[in-house]
Order: structure tokens, then C-alpha cells, then sequence
């Protein structure tokens, strides 16, 4: 009996463990996809010039010669897509 | 408490919790929302163009969308081609600044209508997954075509044909 009793606890508490989680991940928000997301029609800041990192092309310059300086690498910079999330 | 009703008190929560997540993005097959209810109203100031009964595109823009701008020379032949065979098309801005989709369809100076979803409603309803994204409405008002961002002639190849089909079917 006392080793039934102690088999049950040792699955019973990952479980707990586990069930808790999940009910303080869903119930807390965390999977609240509202929250994290901007909708594609919300992006109208996101897609503003002064949000590009490189709309000045001396700064640019600058910050490429610090990395090329300090790292011994130059080049790789630069993706695709305009920021409206829209290609 | 027993397992058993942990178990179920955390389904519910869970169940609970999802069904606040759930998304009501309109599919092929669903109706297409009314302009004027949600709060659509005319860039130009003329009132929005009468859709019951008609082959609808809608496209859905913004002043800030790059691909938004290069689709609108592609729609202005789309309108010219089809519209005197009944299209009826309208583009909805869903610019949070009236003055921006305004500079913009002026700049631009599209033949169809462009018309300005003010209060995000309409554009919450429809929960357009990209921009630009165009909607395919049948005569009887069912969205039948959904084409999210705009890829140049492969676009509009695609969006001739189904126009075909759609002004081709009667009431």
C-alpha cells in the first residue's frame, strides 16, 4: 500500500506541476496571440522612414566602419521587406 | 479536490482562455461586410459605390504599403477593362490618417473608387492576414477570391481569370 501511495505521488506531482502551467500560461495572457501581435493594419509606424536604420548614409558608414574595425568583417548587412510585414 | 476535477477545472480554463484567442478572419465562402454600416465612407467626398447585385473587388490599402502603391496601376487597367462589364471596384484605406490616404489616392489618381475605413472597422471585421490584401465578392455577395499582397503580373493574370468566371455567372 505504501508504495502504491508514493507511486501515485511521484506521477501525481509532475502533473500538478505540469497542469499548473498550462492553466498559469492560458489564464495569464501568455498565449494571447492579441497581445504580442501588430495586425498588418496597425504597421503604419512600424513602416515609417524613421524607423530604417539606415536612412542616413553616414551613419551608416560609420557604424559599418566600427564593425569592420572591430570585428576584422565587413558586409553581410541588410534584409529585404519594407516593414509593413506585407512581402 | 480529486485529480479528476483539477483536471477538468483546467480544460475549462484552457477552453476559456482560447476562445478569447480565436481569430474570425473571413474565408471563400463567407460574406463580405457592408461599406456603409462599418463606417466607409469616400475619399472623394461621392458616396460608396452601390456593391448589392455586383462582381466586387475590394482591396484593402495603406499610404505606408509599398506593394499597396505598385498595385494600383495594375487595378486602374483591372477597372478599365472590366468595369463596363459590371465591376464594381473599391479600394479601402485603412490609414489610421485620413490626410495620408488622401495625399495618396490624389497623387495616384486611381479611376476606381477609393473609399476610407475611419474607425478600423470594417478592416477588424474582414481581419485582412497582409497588405495589400483584395477580396473576390460574387453577385450574390460571398467572397470567392481572397489574394493577400500583391505579386505584379502574376497578380493580375490570376485576377483577370477569376473576374472572367464571376461576371460570367448570373444571379
Amino acid at each position: 500500500m505504501r508504495t502504491t501511495a508514493s507511486s501515485r505521488s511521484r506521477f501525481l506531482r509532475p502533473t500538478l506541476l505540469a497542469v499548473g502551467a498550462l492553466v498559469a500560461a492560458f489564464s495569464t495572457g501568455c498565449t494571447n496571440t492579441n497581445l504580442v501581435r501588430v495586425k498588418p493594419w496597425e504597421r503604419a509606424t512600424l513602416a515609417d522612414y524613421t524607423m530604417n536604420t539606415g536612412r542616413d548614409p553616414l551613419a551608416t558608414a560609420m557604424s559599418e566602419h566600427i564593425f569592420f574595425s572591430r570585428e576584422s568583417a565587413t558586409g553581410g548587412r541588410g534584409v529585404g521587406g519594407s516593414g509593413c510585414g506585407c512581402n | 479536490m480529486s485529480l479528476r476535477n483539477l483536471l477538468h477545472c483546467a480544460a475549462a480554463l484552457v477552453a476559456l482562455s482560447c476562445a478569447t484567442i480565436s481569430h474570425a478572419q473571413l474565408k471563400v465562402g463567407d460574406t463580405f461586410p457592408a461599406f456603409t454600416p462599418n463606417g466607409v465612407v469616400s475619399l472623394s467626398g461621392a458616396p460608396a459605390p452601390a456593391t448589392a447585385g455586383q462582381v466586387v473587388l475590394v482591396d484593402f490599402w495603406a499610404s505606408w504599403c509599398a506593394p499597396c502603391k505598385a498595385s494600383f496601376p495594375a487595378l486602374a487597367k483591372i477597372h478599365t477593362d472590366f468595369a463596363p462589364r459590371g465591376l464594381v471596384l473599391a479600394a479601402v484605406s485603412i490609414d489610421e490618417k485620413p490626410a495620408a490616404a488622401v495625399t495618396f489616392a490624389k497623387k495616384l489618381a486611381p479611376p476606381f473608387a477609393t473609399l476610407h475605413d475611419r474607425e478600423q472597422k470594417l478592416v477588424k471585421q474582414v481581419v485582412v492576414p497582409t497588405m495589400p490584401t483584395s477580396y473576390l465578392v460574387d453577385r450574390s455577395g460571398k467572397i470567392r477570391f481572397i489574394h493577400e499582397g500583391f505579386h505584379g503580373d502574376a497578380t493580375d493574370k490570376l485576377l483577370r481569370t477569376q473576374l472572367e468566371t464571376l461576371l460570367a455567372e448570373k444571379l
